[in-house]
């Protein structure tokens, strides 16, 4: 409840404006989340590692043309991450059961209380009542806050063009279907459904169905059924979860927690912002080594010349 | 092509060709069928059902409880005990083509149990594929469907591949 109280204090107080939802919402929201947001069930016993989500992401989302063509495997030989030119990647684990090897599908996993909306000096994430966290490119500032913030490691930074928002993430494709009630690209193209669509609440059901009827199919786990305070986007796994990637160290309690101090400021930047841009923007370039070692560090070369 | 049983796997699909005579029904066994008519990335295929009636033998290996050995499966024992060989059995009669909308879920009967049910391209993919890879059957993509020109504009492939290949190494570098 302390927590609750906490967010309404500050976020709300502060910057209920920027947030697309009424202030209500979040009042009486719960750990669970929204009571109807979405979310998508990714079971990974189903992926085969055919790479048609990110193409589909990249079409949807009007990404830039790839390095390697969609259909190409070579890119399984490194570990991939998201990136301002790819929402969403799919990597391939070895494990050591001598099964053939797992793949992970990664994107933004819409916490049901985000990082990096929660640590964004000028509110430019909100949590939409469908479940997805989505961002005002126009007010970022490029700080890159939220991408130390975020505990999957998921926000990117754009360098390349000035009129594009700076940061870049899965947005669950909110504008072009979520919000109309439709599955994200990545869902409908997925040829083994191993995306699946539907209420946060339903899926969590559901995956502990799958575990419940097919036992040995499944480790008896739903990664981001509390992780992190709980996530949109929630794994099934034959393995345990860290084979497939899955940080297992997280715990369960939201960002928010840990933040609370830095949090505190938020208001206060409100209404000296001005005086405090050139601070934050100090803060920021000495954060960049920081930031490299979570992201793209080709792109980050680039991004200096 | 022993088993008695009704076949019509019309699966998104146009029947097609000449069928295998009747059976003990009098429900004809298509000796090939059409798949993928819907797809813009991929062209539509000639299924060869008699080839894969001969080489599983067993029907209930694809169409598994509606048809050829009855239901074996401990979860589905558990209410499927006595149940019989249904009047249905083309895939697209249970699965269906859209199964995707935000309600959807939501709006299925509560007391239906079958709510997890794959819709007709993944139960398709999934059926194939996990056999496929058992039998040391095709795997890739293409090898059953071969993709259209908008496929490969979609996948970035043929020739519609980057041009500007970056040096191995710097792409999706990590
Ligand atoms: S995964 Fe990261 S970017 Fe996505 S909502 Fe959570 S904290 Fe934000
Ligand atoms: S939900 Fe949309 S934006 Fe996110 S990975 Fe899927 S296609 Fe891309
Ligand atoms: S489209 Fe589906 S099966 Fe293919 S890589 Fe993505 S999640 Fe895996």
């Amino acid at each position: 409840m302390k927590r609750r109280d906490f967010l309404k204090g500050c976020l709300i107080g502060g910057a209920a404006a920027s947030l697309g939802a009424p202030s209500k919402s979040w009042a009486v929201g719960s750990f669970e989340g929204y009571p109807d947001a979405m979310g998508v069930l990714v079971d990974t016993t189903r992926c085969i590692g055919c790479r048609s989500c990110e193409a589909a992401c990249n079409k949807e989302q009007k990404l830039p043309e790839p390095d390697v063509p969609f259909d190409d495997t070579s890119v399984f030989e490194e570990k991939r991450r998201t990136t301002e030119k790819a929402y969403t990647v799919v990597n391939r684990y070895e494990t050591n059961d001598g099964q053939k090897p797992p793949y992970r599908k990664m994107q933004c996993n819409h916490c049901n209380e985000p990082g990096c909306l929660t640590s964004c000096f000028v509110n430019a994430y909100t949590k939409t009542k469908e479940g997805a966290v989505i961002y005002n490119g126009n007010v970022c500032v490029g700080c890159k806050t939220c991408m130390v913030a975020c505990p999957f490691n998921i926000p990117a930074y754009s360098y390349s063009s000035a009129f594009d928002p700076l940061i870049k993430k899965c947005i669950f494709c909110y504008h072009t279907r979520l919000k109309f009630g439709k599955p994200p690209a990545c869902v409908e193209i997925c040829p083994q459904e191993a995306l699946t669509f539907g209420l946060r609440s339903d899926l969590i059901k559901m995956g502990h169905e799958r575990i419940r009827e097919t036992p040995d199919r499944y480790i008896d786990h739903i990664y981001g059924e509390k992780e992190m305070g709980g996530t949109s986007w929630l794994y099934l796994s034959r393995v345990p979860d860290d084979q497939i990637g899955l940080d297992t160290t997280l715990g369960n309690e939201p960002v928010i927690s840990n933040v609370k101090d830095f949090l505190g400021m938020v208001p206060m930047v409100l209404t000296i912002w001005p005086a405090l841009f050139s601070g934050i923007h100090l803060l920021a370039t000495r954060n960049k080594d920081h930031g490299d070692e979570h992201h793209n560090h080709s792109e980050q070369e680039d991004g200096k010349k | 092509m022993q088993t008695k049983g009704i076949w019509l796997a019309g699966v998104l699909v146009v029947l097609f060709l000449a069928a295998v005579p009747d059976t003990s029904r009098g429900i004809t066994v298509p000796d090939t069928v059409i798949l993928n008519t819907q797809s813009k990335l991929y062209e539509p295929f000639t299924f060869n059902h008699a080839k894969h009636i001969q080489l599983t033998k067993e029907c209930s290996n694809c169409h598994h409880h509606t048809t050829g050995t009855l239901v074996q499966d401990p979860n589905c024992v558990r209410c499927h005990r006595n149940s019989s060989e249904t009047q249905e059995v083309s895939c697209k009669g249970c699965h269906q083509t859209d199964s995707f909308s935000a309600t959807a879920m939501h709006e299925k009967d509560p007391k239906t149990y079958h709510k997890d049910k794959p819709s007709l391209k993944a139960a398709m993919h999934r059926n194939c594929l996990g056999c496929h890879e058992n039998m040391k059957g095709p795997m890739g993509c293409q090898d059953c469907h071969q993709r259209t020109k908008e496929g490969d504009a979609f996948y970035y492939s043929g020739a519609y591949a980057p041009k500007n290949k970056p040096s191995k190494g710097e792409h999706n570098g990590h």
